[in-house]
Formats: C-alpha cells, sequence, structure tokens
C-alpha cells in the first residue's frame, strides 16, 4: 500500500516520490544564525535581569524628574538599552518558531512572521526611544 | 493551523470485547486498537483477555497468542522478538515501545493499551506508514561518502574515533523517537525528525567520512534541524536507551563551530 492509500494520509499529496517530498526545495542553508543569536540574547538577558530588577525597583515611586535623574546616569542607560535590545530580539526569534511550528497555511504564515518583525522592532524603537528621552532630561 | 483534533475519519467508536478464554485460570486484559481500510468504518478499540498460563511474558506474547488463539484478522508486524529489527514498535500504555522488549507485567494498572505509533498514517491495525520516515532517512545519505582512492585493504579508524560512534550506530530504526516527538507531529513533512538526525550525526560523527560540510549544509534549515526543541521525548521513548536529543544538540554544536 502507497503513502497516498494509507489512512491519515495528508490531504493532496502528489505522485512524486517519498524522497522527492522529503528533499522540496532543498535545505534553506540558514537558521544557525537565529539559533546562536537566540543563545546569546538569552545570556545577555539572564546576566543583566538582576540590574534591571534593581533599577525597576529604584524608579518604583518616583515621579518623572525622579526617574529622569536616575536615567540620565549612563550606566543605568545602558543597562536598560541593552536590556530592550536583547529581549526584544529573543521575542521576534522565539515567536518566529511559535509560528513556524503552528502556522502551516503559507501565506497566513508570511503574513504572521511580517507582523512578529513590525511588532518586534516598534517595541524595541519605542522603549529606547522613552530611556533615550528621559536619561537626556527632554 | 496545526490539527489538534482527530480528523473524523480517525475517531474512535465503539469496540468489540471478545469473550474471555474457556478454561484460563489467569487472563490479563488488552485493550488493541483496529482499523481496517476495507470496511470504511472509523477506528476502534477491541479488547481481548489473554490466558498468561499459556503465554510468554511480552506484550509481543500476548498479541501473537490473540492472533493464534482469538482472533487471526489482528495485524501487526514483528520479526526477531528480542529487540533488534525494530519491527514490532507500537504505543502500550501511553509510550512508544517495542512489543518484544515490553513485558506486560510492567503495564501496573488494568488493561495493557494498545495503539499504533502516534501521527502516522496507519496501513492496518498496528501498522503505521513509516514511508516518509525511511524516506527521511534515506535523504541523510547513511552511508560512507568519500573522495579519495579507496584504500586496497579498509578506511583506518583510531579506538578513539571509533568511540565516537558509540550511542549513535546502536539505533534500530523503530520510529519510537521521532512519533513521539511533537516537533516532527506538527512539522513531519519537512523536520527530518530524531531518528534521521541521530543517524545524521552518526555519518557526520564518523572520521572516515569526507563528506561533513556537504553533510552538515543538507542539514542546515529551519524545519530539517531546528524544529528541533529539546523536548527530549526521544530519549524517553527509546527502547535502546539512545539519546538522539543529544545526538541533535551535537549537530547544532556543529553547525555554530564552523560559523564562528
Amino acid at each position: 500500500m502507497s503513502f497516498d492509500e494509507s489512512h491519515g494520509s495528508p490531504k493532496g499529496s502528489s505522485m512524486r516520490t517519498p524522497l522527492g517530498r522529503v528533499r522540496n526545495l532543498g535545505a534553506a542553508h540558514s537558521g544557525t544564525s537565529d539559533f546562536w543569536r537566540q543563545r546569546i540574547t538569552g545570556v545577555a538577558m539572564t546576566l543583566l535581569m538582576i540590574p534591571v530588577i534593581v533599577i525597576v525597583m529604584m524608579l518604583l515611586g518616583r515621579n518623572q524628574a525622579g526617574a529622569a535623574q536616575i536615567l540620565g546616569s549612563l550606566p543605568i542607560a545602558v543597562i536598560l538599552l541593552l536590556f530592550i535590545f536583547a529581549s526584544a530580539w529573543h521575542m521576534k526569534i522565539g515567536m518566529q518558531v511559535v509560528i513556524e511550528d503552528y502556522i502551516h497555511n503559507e501565506k497566513l504564515k508570511l503574513i504572521s512572521i511580517m507582523l512578529n518583525n513590525f511588532f518586534s522592532f516598534a517595541v524595541a524603537l519605542a522603549s529606547t526611544y522613552a530611556i533615550l528621552k528621559l536619561s537626556s532630561g527632554v | 493551523m496545526v490539527e489538534f483534533a482527530l480528523p473524523k475519519n480517525s475517531k474512535i467508536s465503539g469496540g468489540k470485547t471478545w469473550p474471555k478464554p474457556a478454561g484460563a485460570t489467569e487472563t490479563r486484559e488488552f485493550r488493541v486498537y483496529r482499523w481496517n481500510p476495507d470496511d470504511g468504518k472509523n477506528p476502534s478499540v477491541d479488547t481481548y483477555y489473554v490466558d498468561t498460563q499459556d503465554c510468554g511474558p511480552m506484550v509481543l506474547d500476548g498479541l501473537i497468542w490473540i492472533k493464534n488463539n482469538i482472533d487471526p484478522s489482528l495485524t501487526f508486524r514483528r520479526s526477531c522478538r528480542e529487540g533488534v529489527c525494530g519491527s514490532c514498535a507500537m504505543n502500550i500504555d501511553g509510550q512508544n515501545t517495542l512489543a518484544c522488549t515490553r513485558s506486560m507485567h510492567d503495564v501496573k494498572d488494568g488493561a495493557v493499551k494498545i495503539n499504533p505509533l502516534p501521527h502516522q498514517p496507519v496501513v492496518k491495525d498496528l501498522i503505521p506508514d513509516l514511508t516518509n520516515f525511511y524516506a527521511q532517512y534515506a535523504s541523510v545519505e547513511p552511508w560512507l561518502k568519500t573522495t579519495s582512492p579507496t584504500p586496497q585493504k579498509e578506511w583506518k579508524q583510531s579506538h578513539e574515533d571509533r568511540e565516537k560512534l558509540d550511542g549513535l550506530y546502536e539505533c534500530i530504526l523503530c520510529a519510537c523517537c521521532s512519533t513521539s516527538c511533537p516537533s516532527y507531529w506538527w512539522n513531519s513533512e519537512r523536520y527530518l525528525g530524531p531518528a534521521a538526525l541521530l543517524q545524521a550525526n552518526r555519518w557526520v560523527s564518523d572520521s572516515r567520512d569526507e563528506a561533513t560540510g556537504e553533510r552538515l549544509d543538507n542539514l542546515e534549515d529551519p524545519f530539517r534541524l531546528y524544529r528541533c526543541h529539546t523536548i527530549m521525548n526521544c530519549a524517553k521513548a527509546c527502547p535502546k536507551g539512545l539519546n538522539p536529543a543529544e545526538a541533535i544538540a551535537e549537530l547544532k554544536l556543529k553547525m555554530v563551530e564552523r560559523q564562528i
């Protein structure tokens, strides 16, 4: 019995050979960069987590002027910017993995990946702008 | 989207309870998945009672006893009955394993529940269609590839290099690991799965092979390799005690190693 005739076989399977189907369009020769960046940003976030929590606790209950005073310190602003950068990038890669895992409709997948890129970039940019604005005292 | 529910024609309905064997003093209940491609019905789960005084201790012994004594139409693959051929891989009590090496006494509570390997097309009863699985194995080109002139005697390998193949060469391709992997369930058309990737690492790790880079090129793909999220079901399921997740992690390390 062929793959096409058996119970529960994928819909619309063609007359291609099984090996032809597996090889399909060939290897993308990519994926390692995302894999490596996900690890780098993960380690970076682990290292930055405690300083960021301390900074957030320092900011609690302060008004804008007080917050601007704390963020005016270069190391604090840099730590927050690094955290934003690492977490936005990590979020983008992680969400893309989830989309690739579960969304099989090619059009929907393409749109979702695009929106994920836009969203991650917008969040990173808005957060960066907010930190720069406060730390420059404008 | 991924299908989280069974397709309509895969939903299990009813099932026959076969009478207990006459004169048996000790029986064990077996609930076995049945599906016949010829009768147009949905799958069902039949209940059998095996005379444990009259058959061997393994789940496969129970299935063979059912086929010989109760229901000759029960269909399953088996061959070596000692964990070498990988034919009798099936899902026993929720765990993919070999029926020949799993004792029915290790299945603790109640009936021995037997289903085909998950998320594969079914040919009949407990027989999954592994066409795609074997094609994926073939796609990693599991043979020695060399360009140097073939030596007169043999391709030599040091004892240390030979040891690097331990934990890889023992795979019997039973498909317990791949069919236990959620990533493989969702993307089996594009993700090669733990078994094929373990075999790929077996050839990438072979010191005699001269196509290591080409092999890694062939695997470097967001779907073929990087669908593995280290869920570790593969290592838990492997009836030979191998660790495909570790083999995949080694492949990923080699991918990074050649880039930085």
